[in-house]
């Protein structure tokens, strides 16, 4: 299964769009899929400073509960508002309508520390 | 000594470890052994044990005497329906019903607790209830502070005292930033001060208690409304009084997206204090951050009204270290017993109980203030319960000894908790309050104050 080219993907399974200096991150397909059905998700406050990596979040799914990372630090500038209301967007669609939030990148190098399309397929083909 | 552990269990199990016996296996330094048996009286026989207890409690005297305590617990009638049903063994000997196929009864009975303290704080949902009061104010600041990211707590002066002391053993441990506003000269909270208190956004909740602890109704104003509403401020509303429920518009009215309080009043025996029953309910918007069991109606596979917990998600034994809460245990005998006095009561008699306190307490406050010196310490209105000031020269603990003398305990010496009014007594009266009981107090008290002393009831 190729993974969505464009994206930069974190070993905590989250993907990450820089556009600009803000980047929206989402959860992968193979985190929705491996979760299940996902009925809340806890969103950072817009607003927040987050430092990569950091736990942000949570993401609930009828079988467990995950935490949910930041792939990259900065500032909160938005989060999804659809899925207070409709959490399984997550689960339809992980990389687009199903985003989680937005970030202003504090310092857009820490994009280095962040897998390719191929880095992240070899990390989950090694499961 | 009592083990539970049979003789051949005990040599089996030393044999297996290799030691010969007990003592071997555990070895009390010389210095610490005991050298003798413990004074200890031998056992005694079920009957003489019997007479031993009830000889000691004869020497309890409170029930003999007529009391107008109050501040946090509260007398109130208990109808006889309550233990009839409450100590059926299916309740007394249920754990936390984890188990919902086996638990449906007791479920179910934490469902309609829930649905009562919604309806009765006008909130969307409650919790199944925490120890008391006071923790259920803590962990509504918890909630609060979850919700904002903020470390500030506001905290009226006009809070029970023991609430805002357990709220500071919470905001020790969480390093909160717990502030005071102070009492204005009616009684209630300052609310002039609170908006300049408010504007540089860093409190995570304001905290009020209606009605609050010198009796007095304190509820935000609009201004003060507007002022934690525009400060993002989440407004926790306590209430430490339950029966003023009835009477009283519901802290959701008066802007509360949080309400606590304590269900003592509805049935619950006053018991030295405990155990009592805490409740914590909210708006929708916190559902997910309220600590302790919830539990939620669904169906079945066969689609019949079936209870459940639910959103177990917040709960320490899902999420240890990131529970919202490590508070557990619910008190839920206590919201059983506090269920069945709102099913027996019915609205329109939770009502008419609470409208009946409010009489009672003017009643005692027209009494009182008759008595020469003594007056209202507040003018702001009141509940059930009043602070009366002494008159110069009359120490409140010196009024107060002598009610004892006469078989009255008159109240709570506001100096106690609080300096600036160490000249007033805080009296309660409530349904249970007879026009005989405030008569013998206003009688005492005119004793007191004409300096004489009238021989103690028996």
């Amino acid at each position: 299964m190729a993974q969505p080219a464009g994206l930069l993907y974190s070993k905590e399974h989250e993907w990450l769009k820089l556009d600009g200096e803000v980047a929206t991150v989402g959860i992968t397909e193979y985190a929705q899929h491996s979760l299940g059905d996902i009925v809340y998700v806890e969103l950072p406050r817009v607003g927040a400073e987050v430092t990569q990596f950091a736990n942000i979040g949570v993401v609930e799914s009828v079988k467990a509960v995950s935490d949910l990372f930041t792939p990259i630090g900065g500032e909160v500038v938005e989060v999804n508002p659809e899925l207070e209301s409709d959490p399984a967007l997550v689960n339809r669609e992980p990389f687009a309508g199903g985003w989680l939030f937005k970030v202003r990148v504090a310092d857009v190098g820490e994009r280095d520390n962040l897998l390719s399309p191929d880095g992240y397929e070899e990390l989950i083909a090694a499961g | 000594m009592y083990t539970p552990h049979t003789a051949p269990d005990i040599a089996a199990m030393l044999s297996t470890v290799g030691v010969a016996s007990l003592d071997e296996l555990v070895r009390v330094p010389p210095a610490v052994a005991l050298k003798e048996p413990l004074a200890v009286p031998p056992g005694l026989a079920e009957v003489d044990l019997q007479r031993l207890i009830a000889d000691y409690a004869s020497k309890n005297a409170g029930v003999s005497y007529t009391s107008f305590l109050g501040a946090g617990a509260y007398r109130h009638y208990a109808p006889p329906v309550i233990a009839s049903l409450a100590m059926r063994g299916e309740f007394l000997t249920a754990y936390t019903p984890y188990q919902a196929e086996v638990s449906q009864g007791y479920l179910q009975a934490i469902y309609e607790w829930q649905t009562y303290v919604s309806l009765l704080t006008g909130m969307d949902l409650a919790n199944a209830s925490v120890y008391d009061g006071a923790t259920a104010l803590a962990e509504g600041a918890i909630m609060a502070v979850n919700a904002t990211g903020r470390r500030g707590v506001l905290v009226s002066r006009a809070v029970h005292p023991n609430y805002r002391a357990v709220l500071g053993t919470y905001a020790r441990g969480m390093e909160l930033d717990v502030e005071e506003i102070a009492v204005a000269a009616d009684g209630t909270t300052d609310l002039a001060l609170l908006a300049a208190r408010l504007a540089d956004g860093r409190f995570a909740a304001v905290v009020l208690q209606n009605p609050n602890v010198f009796g007095a109704i304190d509820v935000p104003d609009d201004a003060a409304r507007r002022a934690i509403e525009a400060s993002g401020t989440i407004l926790i509303g306590v209430v430490a009084e339950a029966m003023s429920l009835g009477a009283l518009t519901a802290p959701r009215s008066w802007g509360a997206q949080i309400a606590v309080g304590e269900g003592q009043s509805f049935g619950v025996a006053l018991a030295y204090g405990g155990p009592y029953v805490g409740f914590i309910a909210s708006t929708k918007e916190h559902m997910r951050r309220i600590p302790g069991r919830l539990v939620g109606r669904t169906v079945d596979t066969q689609g019949a009204p079936a209870y459940t917990l639910t959103l177990q998600a917040r709960e320490q034994h899902i999420r240890r270290e990131r529970a919202i809460s490590n508070i557990c245990t619910n008190q839920a005998h206590c919201a059983l017993i506090a269920t069945i006095y709102l099913a027996a009561v019915g609205g329109s008699g939770l009502r008419r109980c609470a409208t009946l306190n409010v009489e009672r307490a003017h009643a005692l406050a027209e009494r009182v203030t008759r008595v020469p010196g003594f007056s209202r310490r507040f003018a702001a209105p009141v509940f059930n319960e009043l602070a009366v000031r002494a008159p110069a020269g009359l120490r409140p603990s010196s009024i107060l000894a002598g009610l004892q003398e006469r078989g009255i305990l008159g109240g709570v010496d506001l100096g106690r908790w609080y300096p600036e009014f160490s000249d007033s007594v805080l009296m309660t009266a409530t349904e249970l309050t007879t026009d005989a009981d405030i008569d013998a107090l206003g009688a005492a008290l005119d004793a007191i104050v004409a300096g004489r002393k009238e021989p103690a009831r028996a």
